[in-house]
């Protein structure tokens, strides 16, 4: 899961990451206010959705007076902003960061995250702070430092130095530098995160570090031991139907095509995915109804496909290994019913007991069209959906 | 032949709950030698027919116990993995999904230097048809033979088995190293044990969006062995920045898309599949199979 770059700078904070004062605020009245009470100005309103790239769709605005961050705020919230980040609909803006300005002197860039190679936590640091991270690794690898960290020991301070001194910084600012990525460390195994980005990470001219930007994924499988940051969650930052799905412990992701897919495992249905596109269809959602394809749960997924309008059909593949498919067959017609489905459905099962699940299907009296392997039910459901 | 496992593996259960109980029960029935079990605090006794010990260095005394399943839950999972490690096991099927990757980068700090391999987590565990049966995967659609299957996938790995056995080629060993970003064995270590294995004819290597681990054993193929390998990856249609049920599928940073993965084996010689019903004949097109 994200969070809001405001929710991220309080949680630097707390484990004693410098980053600049401020404070969320829902309309403009409050802007003004806490603009005063923050500082002498200029501020800086920042637009708080979970995408990159805010500065360059006018999500980030310098304002002198604190009349001035009102009328932003005001301007800001209720926009829909538009960014590479956020696809073509954009997000609507439904919170400022009121946050006082600071005279940046240079940019950097640090990062925390698990590398699958080494199965470490690594840091990576670079002198372009402010850029894309992904350009700068692959046209100037040899501005990236990393230092991977022993999670029995933990971030060293002699490879906290190792990477100030790389990115530049020296005298005091490498003991600031050292602190400053302890506590970023501390963040990242206090709250498991799976990714911790300051992009940019700035010395300011008065010579102080500050992380200036904040972006936070955390490890859904940790979430449950910080309760704190679960409440933390935006749902109106997610698609609707995901959320309703991890509701329902359905893994789900919606896709821009027309041919919904029920499957169980992750494997196979990324695999029914591409089974849909490479039979010339496309398909409108990943979703995963995992090992326990119960009654409750097919009807659930039903009626998660169904309330994407997209949707002209449905491919279930299920290849029932522990399941009975004679069971799965009673829950899809079940689910069927329920959902009075309109749509074409074309049901794949294989495995055990799946004579009797077929024979099951087609004595419904529903109009489910059964197929025999992923090949036949991908062109089948992509026949169907082309003759509505 | 196989590798891992074969009959003469003898199994223990972490976590003899209501799942585990009814994978030992499966396992078992498949001639699986299960020799007992691992519960905390209720030691002495006896479920089902499996002897229950308090730790895993006791049950390993008590039973000859050279594999361990684990269904422990999440969050005591890791826990559960390094005890199994610290009793000497030579194998560790963690099957458990949802642990959380930190505990994860702790426990394969813990194993450096010691002489378990860990299969999994969030995995479906690994079979050696007719002889040893470890994990959830359903028995019957396996065959014995020459064919070694590894892969990401759970339901996948099925399809692909499946096709395997109705075009008649039976399995050596198939193996589920599991879809979690940090797992104790990836693509690579199970290739080098198919081509040192003798009972291993070829291979068929299943992967997904996420990570290197596939172009890691595909730049093994190219260099290094000397069997027929053929694979499919699934994902091509996945977006970016998602993760697609497992939480080791997705593309991160535009790093490891399953376009770039399939360049990289096609460039190792690695017959690829089209699609994933083509998985067995991807195979038969670079491999015959002997009398």
């Amino acid at each position: 899961m994200n969070i809001h770059e405001y929710q991220a700078k309080a949680i630097l904070r707390e484990f004693g990451v410098p980053v600049p004062d401020g404070h969320v605020c829902y309309n403009g009245a409050s802007a003004r206010e806490w603009a005063k009470r923050l500082g002498e100005g200029p501020w800086v309103v920042k637009a708080q959705i979970h995408a990159g790239g805010r500065g360059k769709g006018g999500g980030v605005k310098l304002a002198r007076t604190a009349d001035e961050v009102r009328n932003t705020a005001r301007d800001m919230l209720g926009m829909t902003l538009r960014t590479h980040q956020t696809g073509p609909d954009g997000k609507v803006v439904n919170r400022v960061l009121v946050e006082n300005g600071c005279n940046i002197g240079t940019e950097l860039y640090v990062s925390l995250l698990v590398d699958r190679a080494t199965s470490l936590v690594t840091v990576m640091a670079s002198t372009e702070g402010g850029m894309d991270i992904e350009e700068v690794a692959a046209n100037t690898p040899e501005k990236i430092f990393k230092e991977a960290i022993d999670p029995l020991l933990g971030l060293t301070s002699f490879q906290c130095r190792n990477l100030a001194f790389s990115l530049g910084l020296t005298g005091k600012l490498t003991n600031k530098a050292v602190s400053l990525f302890k506590g970023l460390y501390a963040t990242f195994i206090g709250c498991d995160c799976s990714l911790l980005e300051i992009n940019p990470l700035v010395v300011t001219k008065e010579g102080e570090l500050l992380a200036l930007d904040a972006k936070f994924g955390f490890d859904d499988n940790a979430v449950f031991r910080h309760p704190r940051i679960g409440d933390m969650r935006d749902y109106d930052e997610e698609d609707p139907n995901e959320v309703e799905a991890s509701q329902h412990d359905l893994s789900y992701v919606s896709l821009a095509g027309n041919i919904g897919c029920l499957v169980n495992g992750a494997g196979l249905a990324m695999a029914t995915m591409d089974i849909i596109k490479h039979s010339g269809g496309n398909p409108a959602n990943f979703l995963d109804v995992g090992g326990g394809a119960t009654i409750e749960r097919v009807t659930e997924a039903f009626k998660i496909i169904l309330s994407d309008k997209n949707v002209k059909g449905i491919l279930v593949n299920i290849f029932g290994g522990i399941m009975k498919c004679d069971v799965i067959a009673t829950g899809v017609i079940e689910a069927a019913k329920q959902v009075s489905l309109k749509v074409p459905l074309v049901v794949r099962l294989e495995g055990t007991n799946v004579a009797r699940g077929k024979q099951l299907l087609a004595e419904s009296g529903l109009n489910i069209v059964a197929a025999d392997g992923m090949a036949d039910a991908a062109q089948k459901i992509v026949q169907a959906v082309a003759a509505c | 032949m196989s590798i891992l496992i074969d009959k003469n593996t003898r199994v223990i259960t972490q976590g003899l709950g209501a799942t585990g109980l009814f994978h030992a029960l499966g396992a078992r029935e498949y001639g699986t030698q299960m020799v007992g079990g691992v519960t905390p605090g209720k030691g002495g006794t006896t479920v089902d027919g499996f002897a229950v010990f308090d730790t895993v260095k006791e049950a390993v005394q008590k039973t000859g116990a050279t594999a361990s399943v684990i269904y422990v839950p999440p969050p005591f999972a890791a826990d559960a993995i390094m005890e199994a490690v610290d009793a000497g096991i030579e194998l560790v099927c963690c099957i458990t999904e949802g642990i959380p990757v930190l505990d994860m980068v702790k426990v394969k700090q813990f194993m450096k230097g010691k002489n378990t391999r860990l299969v999994g987590p969030n995995c479906p565990g690994v079979i050696t048809p007719g002889q040893c049966k470890i994990g959830i995967m359903p028995g019957y659609i396996h065959k014995p033979g020459k064919i070694g299957v590894v892969s990401r996938s759970g339901t996948l790995t099925y399809e692909a088995v499946w096709q395997l056995t109705n075009v008649g080629l039976g399995q050596s060993t198939c193996v589920g190293i599991g879809g979690d970003p940090v797992n104790g064995t990836n693509h690579l270590d199970v290739l080098k044990m198919f081509e040192e294995d003798p009972g291993t004819e070829a291979v068929i290597m299943i992967g997904e969006i996420g990570g290197s681990s596939e172009e890691e054993g595909a730049w093994f193929v190219k260099e290094q062995m000397t069997k027929p390998v053929a694979a499919y990856i699934a994902g091509v249609t996945a977006p970016p920045g998602k993760r697609m049920g497992h939480a080791g599928a997705i593309i991160s940073g535009g790093k490891g898309t399953a376009e770039e993965k399939v360049a990289v084996l096609k460039e190792c010689g690695i017959s690829v599949a089209a699609s994933p019903a083509e998985m067995a004949q991807a195979l038969l097109k670079i491999y015959r199979p002997t009398a």
